[in-house]
Protein backbone atom coordinates (compact mmCIF):
# COMPACT_ATOMS: atom_id res chain seq x y z
CA UNK A 1 0.00 0.00 0.00
CA UNK A 2 1.49 3.36 -0.97
CA UNK A 3 1.89 5.88 1.51
CA UNK A 4 0.83 9.62 0.42
CA UNK A 5 3.00 12.81 1.55
CA UNK A 6 1.58 15.53 1.16
CA UNK A 7 3.28 19.43 1.06
CA UNK A 8 1.07 21.97 1.04
CA UNK A 9 3.00 25.25 -0.20
CA UNK A 10 6.27 25.28 -2.36
CA UNK A 11 7.81 27.92 -0.80
CA UNK A 12 11.60 27.78 0.61
CA UNK A 13 10.20 25.40 3.67
CA UNK A 14 8.03 22.94 1.13
CA UNK A 15 10.51 23.21 -1.62
CA UNK A 16 14.04 22.34 0.86
CA UNK A 17 11.46 19.37 2.56
CA UNK A 18 10.09 17.89 -0.72
CA UNK A 19 13.55 17.43 -2.42
CA UNK A 20 15.21 16.35 0.93
CA UNK A 21 12.56 13.69 1.22
CA UNK A 22 13.56 12.97 -2.10
CA UNK A 23 16.92 11.88 -1.57
CA UNK A 24 16.24 10.52 1.77
CA UNK A 25 13.16 8.04 0.89
CA UNK A 26 15.00 7.52 -2.81
CA UNK A 27 14.31 3.44 -2.50
CA UNK A 28 10.71 3.79 -0.77
CA UNK A 29 10.14 6.11 -4.36
CA UNK A 30 11.67 3.70 -6.48
CA UNK A 31 9.44 1.27 -5.28
CA UNK A 32 6.53 2.68 -5.08
CA UNK A 33 5.45 2.61 -1.41
CA UNK A 34 5.47 6.25 -0.90
CA UNK A 35 4.47 9.04 -2.72
CA UNK A 36 5.05 12.65 -1.96
CA UNK A 37 3.12 15.21 -4.10
CA UNK A 38 3.85 19.20 -3.48
CA UNK A 39 0.66 21.38 -3.81
CA UNK A 40 1.19 24.82 -4.47
CA UNK A 41 -1.05 27.88 -5.57
CA UNK A 42 1.15 29.06 -8.56
CA UNK A 43 3.60 27.69 -10.84
CA UNK A 44 6.38 29.57 -9.72
CA UNK A 45 9.02 29.64 -6.72
CA UNK A 46 9.76 32.68 -5.21
CA UNK A 47 13.36 33.53 -3.45
CA UNK A 48 11.55 36.84 -1.36
CA UNK A 49 15.00 38.26 -0.46
CA UNK A 50 15.33 39.59 -3.76
CA UNK A 51 12.63 42.18 -3.48
CA UNK A 52 14.64 44.32 -1.50
CA UNK A 53 16.89 44.63 -3.77
CA UNK A 54 14.15 45.72 -6.31
CA UNK A 55 13.39 48.48 -4.67
CA UNK A 56 17.05 49.85 -5.05
CA UNK A 57 17.24 48.90 -9.27
CA UNK A 58 19.74 46.16 -8.25
CA UNK A 59 17.67 42.88 -9.10
CA UNK A 60 14.79 42.57 -11.18
CA UNK A 61 11.67 40.47 -10.11
CA UNK A 62 12.62 37.95 -12.29
CA UNK A 63 15.98 37.05 -10.51
CA UNK A 64 13.67 35.75 -7.90
CA UNK A 65 10.87 33.40 -9.62
CA UNK A 66 12.12 30.24 -11.29
CA UNK A 67 9.41 27.73 -12.45
CA UNK A 68 8.91 25.21 -9.13
CA UNK A 69 9.56 22.04 -11.26
CA UNK A 70 12.92 23.52 -12.01
CA UNK A 71 13.95 23.31 -8.71
CA UNK A 72 12.03 20.47 -7.66
CA UNK A 73 13.17 16.95 -7.86
CA UNK A 74 11.33 14.96 -10.69
CA UNK A 75 10.53 11.74 -8.04
CA UNK A 76 8.00 14.31 -6.24
CA UNK A 77 4.83 15.23 -7.96
CA UNK A 78 3.33 18.58 -8.42
CA UNK A 79 0.00 19.90 -8.25
CA UNK A 80 -1.19 23.51 -9.26
CA UNK A 81 -3.88 23.93 -7.00
CA UNK A 82 -5.55 25.48 -3.54
CA UNK A 83 -5.70 23.57 -0.56
CA UNK A 84 -8.62 24.72 1.04
CA UNK A 85 -9.52 22.35 4.15
CA UNK A 86 -8.25 19.19 5.59
CA UNK A 87 -10.10 16.37 6.69
CA UNK A 88 -8.80 14.72 8.95
CA UNK A 89 -10.93 11.98 10.12
CA UNK A 90 -10.55 11.03 6.68
CA UNK A 91 -6.83 12.22 6.29
CA UNK A 92 -8.09 14.06 2.68
CA UNK A 93 -7.16 17.43 1.37
CA UNK A 94 -9.83 19.55 -0.08
CA UNK A 95 -8.68 20.78 -3.56
CA UNK A 96 -10.60 23.91 -5.55
CA UNK A 97 -9.67 22.50 -8.91
CA UNK A 98 -9.34 18.98 -8.53
CA UNK A 99 -13.12 17.24 -7.67
CA UNK A 100 -11.62 15.06 -5.95
CA UNK A 101 -9.85 14.95 -2.69
CA UNK A 102 -6.08 14.32 -2.06
CA UNK A 103 -5.58 11.46 0.54
CA UNK A 104 -2.09 11.67 2.94
CA UNK A 105 -0.95 9.88 5.41
CA UNK A 106 1.88 12.59 6.49
CA UNK A 107 0.65 16.15 5.89
CA UNK A 108 3.78 19.28 6.12
CA UNK A 109 2.01 22.57 6.04
CA UNK A 110 4.17 25.01 4.41
CA UNK A 111 1.70 28.06 3.76
CA UNK A 112 4.03 30.76 4.26
CA UNK A 113 2.68 34.50 5.11
CA UNK A 114 0.37 37.01 2.76
CA UNK A 115 0.38 40.52 3.17
CA UNK A 116 -2.66 41.98 4.78
CA UNK A 117 -2.56 46.20 4.32
CA UNK A 118 -6.00 46.34 4.42
CA UNK A 119 -6.07 46.27 8.37
CA UNK A 120 -5.09 49.47 8.59
CA UNK A 121 -7.08 52.01 7.07
CA UNK A 122 -5.63 54.00 4.65
CA UNK A 123 -2.86 52.06 4.25
CA UNK A 124 -2.85 50.29 0.90
CA UNK A 125 -3.48 53.79 -0.75
CA UNK A 126 -1.08 55.90 0.95
CA UNK A 127 1.59 53.34 1.71
CA UNK A 128 4.81 51.53 -0.31
CA UNK A 129 6.30 48.17 0.34
CA UNK A 130 8.87 46.02 -0.79
CA UNK A 131 7.29 42.73 0.24
CA UNK A 132 6.39 41.87 -3.38
CA UNK A 133 7.09 41.79 -7.11
CA UNK A 134 4.60 45.10 -7.59
CA UNK A 135 5.36 46.68 -4.17
CA UNK A 136 9.26 46.39 -4.67
CA UNK A 137 8.88 47.86 -8.37
CA UNK A 138 6.55 50.72 -7.55
CA UNK A 139 9.01 51.88 -4.52
CA UNK A 140 11.54 51.60 -6.79
CA UNK A 141 9.93 53.99 -9.06
CA UNK A 142 8.63 56.13 -6.30
CA UNK A 143 12.30 56.26 -4.82
CA UNK A 144 13.71 57.43 -8.44
CA UNK A 145 10.94 60.37 -8.77
CA UNK A 146 11.82 62.02 -5.20
CA UNK A 147 14.21 64.95 -5.13
CA UNK A 148 14.01 65.06 -1.41
CA UNK A 149 10.98 64.99 1.58
CA UNK A 150 10.24 62.96 4.22
CA UNK A 151 10.57 59.02 4.21
CA UNK A 152 9.23 57.10 6.92
CA UNK A 153 9.87 53.70 7.46
CA UNK A 154 7.30 52.24 9.05
CA UNK A 155 6.91 48.71 10.68
CA UNK A 156 3.35 47.91 10.93
CA UNK A 157 2.10 44.68 10.99
CA UNK A 158 3.75 42.22 13.79
CA UNK A 159 4.74 39.10 13.07
CA UNK A 160 6.42 39.89 9.50
CA UNK A 161 8.42 38.02 6.81
CA UNK A 162 12.01 38.77 8.10
CA UNK A 163 12.45 40.96 11.21
CA UNK A 164 16.15 42.44 9.94
CA UNK A 165 13.96 43.92 6.35
CA UNK A 166 12.98 47.20 8.23
CA UNK A 167 16.80 47.59 9.47
CA UNK A 168 17.48 46.79 6.22
CA UNK A 169 15.59 49.06 4.28
CA UNK A 170 16.60 52.28 6.12
CA UNK A 171 19.85 51.59 6.19
CA UNK A 172 20.48 51.01 2.64
CA UNK A 173 17.87 54.09 1.90
CA UNK A 174 19.87 56.55 3.83
CA UNK A 175 23.69 55.31 2.22
CA UNK A 176 22.11 55.25 -1.37
CA UNK A 177 20.77 58.73 -1.07
CA UNK A 178 24.43 59.75 0.53
CA UNK A 179 26.22 57.67 -2.75
CA UNK A 180 24.26 59.84 -4.66
CA UNK A 181 24.82 62.81 -3.40
CA UNK A 182 21.32 63.44 -2.07
CA UNK A 183 21.00 62.75 1.30
CA UNK A 184 20.59 66.33 2.85
CA UNK A 185 17.52 66.47 0.56
CA UNK A 186 16.26 63.91 2.97
CA UNK A 187 14.65 63.21 6.28
CA UNK A 188 14.74 59.76 7.10
CA UNK A 189 12.36 58.63 10.18
CA UNK A 190 12.08 55.03 11.46
CA UNK A 191 9.32 53.50 14.02
CA UNK A 192 8.77 50.25 15.78
CA UNK A 193 5.97 49.35 17.81
CA UNK A 194 7.76 48.85 20.99
CA UNK A 195 9.81 50.65 23.38
CA UNK A 196 12.99 50.00 21.01
CA UNK A 197 13.94 49.85 17.33
CA UNK A 198 13.75 45.81 17.21
CA UNK A 199 11.94 43.36 19.04
CA UNK A 200 14.96 41.31 19.49
CA UNK A 201 17.01 43.97 22.51
CA UNK A 202 20.27 42.33 21.58
CA UNK A 203 19.49 43.68 17.82
CA UNK A 204 18.44 46.48 19.35
CA UNK A 205 20.91 47.45 21.04
CA UNK A 206 23.42 46.67 17.82
CA UNK A 207 20.89 49.15 16.00
CA UNK A 208 20.10 51.99 17.69
CA UNK A 209 23.41 53.80 18.01
CA UNK A 210 23.68 52.90 13.81
CA UNK A 211 20.70 54.65 13.45
CA UNK A 212 21.09 57.87 15.43
CA UNK A 213 24.72 58.17 13.48
CA UNK A 214 23.64 58.29 10.38
CA UNK A 215 21.15 61.42 11.31
CA UNK A 216 17.98 58.41 11.34
CA UNK A 217 14.94 59.90 13.53
CA UNK A 218 13.65 57.06 15.61
CA UNK A 219 10.13 57.23 16.62
CA UNK A 220 9.30 53.93 19.11
CA UNK A 221 6.09 52.72 20.41
CA UNK A 222 4.60 54.00 17.08
CA UNK A 223 1.79 51.40 16.26
CA UNK A 224 -0.07 52.72 13.09
CA UNK A 225 -3.75 52.86 13.28
CA UNK A 226 -4.04 54.72 9.78
CA UNK A 227 -2.65 56.30 7.41
CA UNK A 228 -4.45 59.65 5.65
CA UNK A 229 -3.37 59.14 1.75
CA UNK A 230 -4.20 62.54 1.03
CA UNK A 231 -2.85 64.55 3.47
CA UNK A 232 -0.13 62.11 3.80
CA UNK A 233 0.36 61.37 7.44
CA UNK A 234 -0.13 58.50 9.81
CA UNK A 235 -1.38 58.36 12.92
CA UNK A 236 -0.50 55.98 15.55
CA UNK A 237 -2.52 54.24 18.75
CA UNK A 238 -0.15 56.09 21.00
CA UNK A 239 -1.35 59.31 19.34
CA UNK A 240 1.63 60.32 17.56
CA UNK A 241 1.22 61.65 13.75
CA UNK A 242 3.80 62.20 11.55
CA UNK A 243 3.94 63.63 7.91
CA UNK A 244 5.52 61.93 5.33
CA UNK A 245 6.76 61.92 1.37
CA UNK A 246 7.23 58.48 1.07
CA UNK A 247 5.91 56.18 3.38
CA UNK A 248 7.27 52.82 3.22
CA UNK A 249 5.36 50.47 5.50
CA UNK A 250 5.65 46.88 6.72
CA UNK A 251 2.25 45.83 6.09
CA UNK A 252 0.43 43.30 8.17
CA UNK A 253 0.68 40.13 7.53
CA UNK A 254 -1.61 37.15 7.61
CA UNK A 255 -1.13 33.16 7.09
CA UNK A 256 -3.32 31.28 4.84
CA UNK A 257 -6.71 31.16 5.09
CA UNK A 258 -7.12 27.28 4.67
CA UNK A 259 -4.79 27.11 8.07
CA UNK A 260 -7.90 27.70 10.24
CA UNK A 261 -10.40 26.11 8.36
CA UNK A 262 -8.69 23.09 8.99
CA UNK A 263 -8.38 24.04 12.59
CA UNK A 264 -5.03 24.20 12.93
CA UNK A 265 -4.54 27.48 14.63
CA UNK A 266 -5.32 31.10 14.62
CA UNK A 267 -4.97 33.39 12.35
CA UNK A 268 -3.38 31.37 9.45
CA UNK A 269 -0.38 30.63 11.84
CA UNK A 270 -0.14 26.81 12.91
CA UNK A 271 0.25 26.00 16.95
CA UNK A 272 2.87 23.62 16.78
CA UNK A 273 5.09 21.87 19.11
CA UNK A 274 8.44 24.27 18.74
CA UNK A 275 10.94 21.21 18.58
CA UNK A 276 9.31 18.40 17.08
CA UNK A 277 6.83 21.02 14.92
CA UNK A 278 4.09 18.57 15.04
CA UNK A 279 0.53 20.44 14.76
CA UNK A 280 -1.00 20.58 18.09
CA UNK A 281 -3.39 17.98 18.55
CA UNK A 282 -3.20 16.17 15.13
CA UNK A 283 -2.03 13.39 14.51
CA UNK A 284 1.10 13.14 11.30
CA UNK A 285 0.36 16.89 10.63
CA UNK A 286 3.29 18.85 10.74
CA UNK A 287 4.03 22.82 10.29
CA UNK A 288 7.33 24.63 8.66
CA UNK A 289 8.20 27.77 7.84
CA UNK A 290 6.67 31.17 8.14
CA UNK A 291 3.20 29.05 8.71
CA UNK A 292 4.19 27.65 11.80
CA UNK A 293 4.19 29.37 14.96
CA UNK A 294 7.57 28.70 17.09
CA UNK A 295 8.46 32.10 18.01
CA UNK A 296 11.58 32.18 15.49
CA UNK A 297 11.37 35.08 12.84
CA UNK A 298 9.55 34.20 9.86
CA UNK A 299 12.34 33.71 7.83
CA UNK A 300 13.91 31.79 5.01
CA UNK A 301 16.26 30.17 6.81
CA UNK A 302 14.17 28.90 10.03
CA UNK A 303 12.21 27.38 7.14
CA UNK A 304 14.91 25.65 5.83
CA UNK A 305 16.40 24.20 9.28
CA UNK A 306 13.05 23.15 10.09
CA UNK A 307 12.63 21.80 6.96
CA UNK A 308 15.29 19.65 7.32
CA UNK A 309 13.80 18.22 10.46
CA UNK A 310 10.54 17.29 9.47
CA UNK A 311 12.15 15.49 6.33
CA UNK A 312 14.51 13.21 9.31
CA UNK A 313 11.35 12.69 10.87
CA UNK A 314 8.67 11.99 8.75
CA UNK A 315 11.58 9.54 6.85
CA UNK A 316 11.63 7.84 10.02
CA UNK A 317 7.96 7.72 10.41
CA UNK A 318 7.96 6.35 6.98
CA UNK A 319 10.30 3.31 8.25
CA UNK A 320 8.73 2.51 11.49
CA UNK A 321 11.15 4.04 13.49
CA UNK A 322 10.69 6.47 16.01
CA UNK A 323 11.64 10.03 15.24
CA UNK A 324 14.17 11.64 16.66
CA UNK A 325 15.20 15.20 15.37
CA UNK A 326 14.23 18.16 16.51
CA UNK A 327 14.09 21.93 16.01
CA UNK A 328 16.06 23.99 18.08
CA UNK A 329 15.29 27.15 16.82
CA UNK A 330 18.58 27.55 14.33
CA UNK A 331 17.82 30.87 12.37
CA UNK A 332 20.53 32.86 10.13
CA UNK A 333 20.14 35.86 8.99
CA UNK A 334 22.25 38.44 6.63
CA UNK A 335 21.41 42.19 7.77
CA UNK A 336 22.55 44.81 4.99
CA UNK A 337 23.88 47.94 6.69
CA UNK A 338 24.25 50.27 3.57
CA UNK A 339 24.73 49.13 -0.21
CA UNK A 340 28.29 47.86 0.63
CA UNK A 341 28.17 46.05 4.30
CA UNK A 342 26.34 43.64 6.34
CA UNK A 343 26.65 41.98 9.41
CA UNK A 344 25.15 37.68 10.32
CA UNK A 345 23.63 36.79 13.47
CA UNK A 346 23.00 33.16 14.32
CA UNK A 347 21.07 32.24 16.96
CA UNK A 348 18.54 29.47 18.15
CA UNK A 349 16.34 28.88 21.22
CA UNK A 350 18.92 29.19 23.69
CA UNK A 351 21.46 31.52 22.31
CA UNK A 352 20.79 34.94 21.21
CA UNK A 353 21.81 36.98 18.11
CA UNK A 354 25.13 38.83 18.19
CA UNK A 355 25.21 41.25 15.57
CA UNK A 356 29.19 42.12 14.60
CA UNK A 357 30.88 45.22 13.14
CA UNK A 358 29.90 45.16 9.61
CA UNK A 359 31.71 44.62 7.11
CA UNK A 360 32.13 44.53 3.49
CA UNK A 361 32.80 40.74 2.83
CA UNK A 362 29.92 40.07 5.10
CA UNK A 363 27.99 42.13 2.13
CA UNK A 364 29.53 40.05 -0.90
CA UNK A 365 28.93 36.68 1.42
CA UNK A 366 24.80 37.98 1.25
CA UNK A 367 25.13 38.72 -2.26
CA UNK A 368 26.56 35.47 -2.78
CA UNK A 369 24.37 33.33 -0.67
CA UNK A 370 21.56 34.91 -2.78
CA UNK A 371 23.24 34.09 -5.87
CA UNK A 372 23.14 30.30 -4.84
CA UNK A 373 19.87 30.15 -3.30
CA UNK A 374 18.82 27.84 -5.66
CA UNK A 375 21.23 25.10 -4.31
CA UNK A 376 19.51 25.55 -1.10
CA UNK A 377 16.06 25.28 -2.87
CA UNK A 378 17.65 22.21 -4.46
CA UNK A 379 18.44 20.95 -1.11
CA UNK A 380 22.51 21.20 -2.18
CA UNK A 381 23.32 23.66 0.11
CA UNK B 1 2.41 46.30 38.22
CA UNK B 2 1.56 43.28 40.83
CA UNK B 3 2.33 39.72 40.75
CA UNK B 4 0.25 37.88 42.88
CA UNK B 5 -1.93 34.74 42.90
CA UNK B 6 -4.01 34.75 39.89
CA UNK B 7 -7.52 34.22 39.33
CA UNK B 8 -8.10 36.03 35.83
CA UNK B 9 -9.49 34.29 33.00
CA UNK B 10 -8.13 34.92 29.68
CA UNK B 11 -10.40 35.12 26.45
CA UNK B 12 -7.18 33.98 24.44
CA UNK B 13 -3.49 33.10 25.32
CA UNK B 14 -0.40 33.45 23.40
CA UNK B 15 2.28 31.53 24.40
CA UNK B 16 5.62 32.98 23.43
CA UNK B 17 7.72 30.95 25.76
CA UNK B 18 11.32 30.65 23.79
CA UNK B 19 10.30 33.13 21.51
CA UNK B 20 13.49 34.58 20.33
CA UNK B 21 13.09 37.17 17.17
CA UNK B 22 10.76 39.79 17.05
CA UNK B 23 9.94 38.40 20.67
CA UNK B 24 7.25 38.21 23.47
CA UNK B 25 5.89 41.63 23.69
CA UNK B 26 5.71 42.01 19.39
CA UNK B 27 3.79 38.39 19.97
CA UNK B 28 1.46 40.58 22.06
CA UNK B 29 1.07 43.19 20.13
CA UNK B 30 -0.17 41.43 17.15
CA UNK B 31 -2.70 39.74 19.42
CA UNK B 32 -3.83 43.09 20.38
CA UNK B 33 -4.17 44.12 16.89
CA UNK B 34 -6.77 41.15 16.50
CA UNK B 35 -8.98 41.41 19.30
CA UNK B 36 -11.76 43.13 20.06
CA UNK B 37 -11.82 45.77 23.12
CA UNK B 38 -12.79 44.31 25.83
CA UNK B 39 -10.72 41.30 25.42
CA UNK B 40 -8.57 39.85 27.96
CA UNK B 41 -4.99 37.99 26.69
CA UNK B 42 -2.81 36.28 28.62
CA UNK B 43 1.01 36.09 27.54
CA UNK B 44 3.08 33.68 28.51
CA UNK B 45 6.81 34.25 28.23
CA UNK B 46 10.43 33.25 29.60
CA UNK B 47 11.33 36.18 29.21
CA UNK B 48 13.01 38.39 32.36
CA UNK B 49 12.03 41.54 31.18
CA UNK B 50 8.46 41.13 29.93
CA UNK B 51 6.63 42.24 33.06
CA UNK B 52 8.58 45.66 32.75
CA UNK B 53 8.18 46.10 29.33
CA UNK B 54 4.30 45.05 28.58
CA UNK B 55 3.57 47.17 31.15
CA UNK B 56 5.72 50.16 29.41
CA UNK B 57 4.03 49.56 26.18
CA UNK B 58 0.53 49.26 27.90
CA UNK B 59 0.94 52.19 29.67
CA UNK B 60 1.96 53.90 26.45
CA UNK B 61 -1.14 52.90 24.53
CA UNK B 62 -3.56 52.85 26.78
CA UNK B 63 -3.99 49.28 27.55
CA UNK B 64 -4.34 47.99 30.79
CA UNK B 65 -1.46 45.09 32.81
CA UNK B 66 -4.59 43.32 34.96
CA UNK B 67 -1.81 41.19 36.45
CA UNK B 68 1.40 39.12 36.53
CA UNK B 69 1.84 35.99 37.36
CA UNK B 70 5.31 33.97 38.15
CA UNK B 71 4.56 30.56 37.34
CA UNK B 72 8.24 29.42 38.31
CA UNK B 73 9.91 28.69 34.92
CA UNK B 74 7.36 31.84 32.73
CA UNK B 75 5.23 34.72 33.76
CA UNK B 76 1.41 35.08 33.06
CA UNK B 77 0.48 38.13 31.66
CA UNK B 78 -3.21 39.04 31.28
CA UNK B 79 -3.42 41.95 29.37
CA UNK B 80 -7.28 43.81 28.49
CA UNK B 81 -7.36 46.00 25.14
CA UNK B 82 -9.03 49.53 25.89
Amino acid sequence: MTEHIAIVGGGTGGTVLANTLAEKLDAELAAGVVEITLFNDGKDHVYKPVWLYVAFGQREPADGRRPLREVVDDRITIRQDYVVDVDHERKELELVEAIDPAPYDKLVVATGAQLEPERVPGLAEGGHHFYGDDGAQALRDELLAMDGGHIVLSVVGTPHMCPAAPLEFTFMVDDWLRERGRRDAFDITYTYPIMRVHGNEHIADWADPRLRARDIAIETMFNAEAVDPEAETIVSMEGTNLDYDLLVAIPPHTGSDFVESAGLGDGGWVDVDKHTLEATGFDDVYAIGDAAQTGVPKAGSAAHYQANVVAQRVASEVRGQPATAVYGGKTVCFIETGMDDATFVEFDYERPPEPSEPTRAMHWSKLAYNESYWLTALGLL
Amino acid sequence: MTTRQNHTEADTTVDARGATCPGPLMDLISEVRAVNIGTVIALLTDTEKSPTEVQEWADESGNEVLDVVDEGDHYRIHVKKR
